[in-house]
């Protein structure tokens, strides 16, 4: 209770809890091919949020209304030594939201050339699996999650195919991307708009939306949370996103 | 490939409609006996029962809170799509029940009820495109219709972008040959969002447009919440 009562003092004075204003993000660091064992991966650090993304590739069976398309599979776990309230256990709701609107900002904006992973038509396409996982949390899982899911890509290669086998270890070449997608989360509160919520400041503001962006355009919304915003808020929301978008898009 | 198919041949949609014309809207209330408060919406070939259940008070004592908890869960029924869907809740419903549940808190005076819960069940009796909206109408009218204090209705549709056109309320076909789709709701007294979600690729001008388009929608069909309301009380 102190705490929150605290947070929200020091939000009404127009300040944050550690001096950052409003629109700014926390220190932001990416590190990529840190698993080797992974065909790409990435760890990302935003202040004391900390994310790790991997990719692995396998060979599948295509959709049958996709029979010549790569498969995209975006999966997220809070790992219970992350925050003292995380168990372990099969997925909650916040981690099957945090994974279908970092896979909604990938597929949409259509990041990886997913009709260059066929192998053979209705039989075979390569699998794109992104494991995201949170190794700590210090508020805004998701702007971190999309970074390290986008920097993990950027990194990943397809390993060499040859007689129904995959030679792990060994590669064909890197996975054929066209787009960087950044997910920007705008809070709200009273009047105010915040981006990269500290975890304090998420107990006491419950409205936020996330905003994925790539080359200038919008290619995921996803309001969350109890509260609600006004309808003369949305432009402020969307050229906050925008803006912070190409910050964003420069660190990975 | 998204966006290929042929969806708007001069000017009017596979079925007929205008861009910025809903489909057929019905709504019902007092659909289920049993239930606290229930109600039926259909848009065009998209069915939706919601029911509600409590409050009362939340077993076990630990979980109680200061305000009123609010379960939701949305279902789509095995039958209601092309191919069975398997009973249970995957992965999608377990994040449109979220929503839906997010869609509706704001409008609900949770404080009134500290120690309690609120069950709401949303199925999709057939689904063909703009389910999740069709589904927070329905649920909407079922908390009123149990009573439940709130400070509006929530009233939703959806809007999309197909072949290069700006069109409201998407069917099944359109949904899955969309080059993008949103999924709105607001709380129409007060213009207040309380679901809002997109996929698909916009520039910001569009996205202006595009919810402009939806929260008049939203006005018309939030008079005919009421209307479905008060008919049960004459």
């Amino acid at each position: 209770m102190m705490i929150e009562e605290y947070v929200r003092e020091v939000l009404n004075k127009g300040r944050r809890i550690d001096g950052r204003r409003f629109d700014e993000y926390r220190k932001i660091i990416v590190e990529k091919d840190i698993i080797e064992k992974a065909e790409g991966s990435a760890r990302v650090k935003l202040g004391n949020t900390e994310v790790i993304a991997g990719v692995k590739l396998n060979v599948l069976k295509p959709f049958p209304d996709t029979p010549e398309e790569g498969v995209l599979i975006v999966n997220a776990e809070f790992l219970p030594i992350a925050h003292e309230e995380y168990e372990p256990g099969p997925p909650g709701e916040d981690e099957i939201e945090l994974a279908r609107v970092v896979d909604r900002a990938i597929r949409e904006s259509k990041a990886i050339k997913l009709e260059e992973l066929c192998i053979e038509p209705s039989e075979k396409v390569w699998g794109v699996f992104i494991d995201i996982t949170v190794i700590n949390d210090d508020g805004n899982l998701m702007d971190a999650a999309c970074l390290a899911a986008t920097a993990a890509l950027e990194v990943t290669k397809i390993p060499k195919y040859e007689e129904d086998k995959i030679i792990r270890g060994e590669y064909q070449g890197k996975l054929p991307l066209r787009a960087k997608p950044v997910i920007v989360t705008v809070a709200k509160y009273g009047r105010r708009f915040l981006v990269d919520l500290k975890k304090e400041e998420e107990e006491i503001i419950d409205t936020k939306v996330s905003i994925g962006v790539f080359d200038g355009k919008v290619c995921a919304i996803q309001k969350q949370g109890q509260g609600y915003i006004s309808l003369r808020d949305i432009e402020t929301i969307l050229e906050l996103a925008l803006r912070k978008s190409q910050e964003l898009k420069k660190v990975i | 490939m998204k966006g290929n198919v042929e969806l708007i041949i001069d000017g009017k949609r596979l079925d007929g409609r205008k861009p910025l014309e809903m489909r057929e809207v019905e709504m019902k209330v007092n659909v289920v006996r049993n239930a606290d408060g229930s109600a039926y919406v259909r848009f065009g070939k998209t069915i939706a029962i919601a029911a509600v259940y409590g409050p009362t008070i939340l077993l076990p004592k630990h979980l109680q809170e200061d305000k009123l908890l609010v379960k939701v869960r949305y279902s789509m029924l095995p039958f209601s799509v092309d191919e069975r869907k398997s009973p249970g809740h995957d992965r999608r419903s377990i994040e449109l029940s979220k929503v839906i549940k997010n869609a509706l808190a704001p409008a609900i005076m949770l404080d009134e009820y500290p120690r309690a819960v609120l069950k709401v069940y949303v199925e999709i009796i057939q689904a063909d495109g703009s389910t999740r909206v069709t589904g927070t109408n329905a649920a909407s009218l079922a908390l009123a219709m149990a009573g439940v204090p709130m400070k509006d209705l929530v009233t939703a549709c959806s809007v999309g972008k197909i072949n290069d056109t700006i069109v409201l309320d998407l069917n099944g076909i359109e949904d899955n040959n969309s080059q993008a789709d949103m999924a709105f709701a607001m709380m129409p007294s007060k213009n207040r969002v309380t679901l809002w979600q997109m996929d698909g690729q916009l520039t910001k001008e569009e996205i202006k447009k595009m919810i402009k388009i939806a929260s008049d929608a939203c006005k018309k069909l939030y008079d005919m919440q009421k209307k479905a309301i008060r008919g049960a009380f004459k």
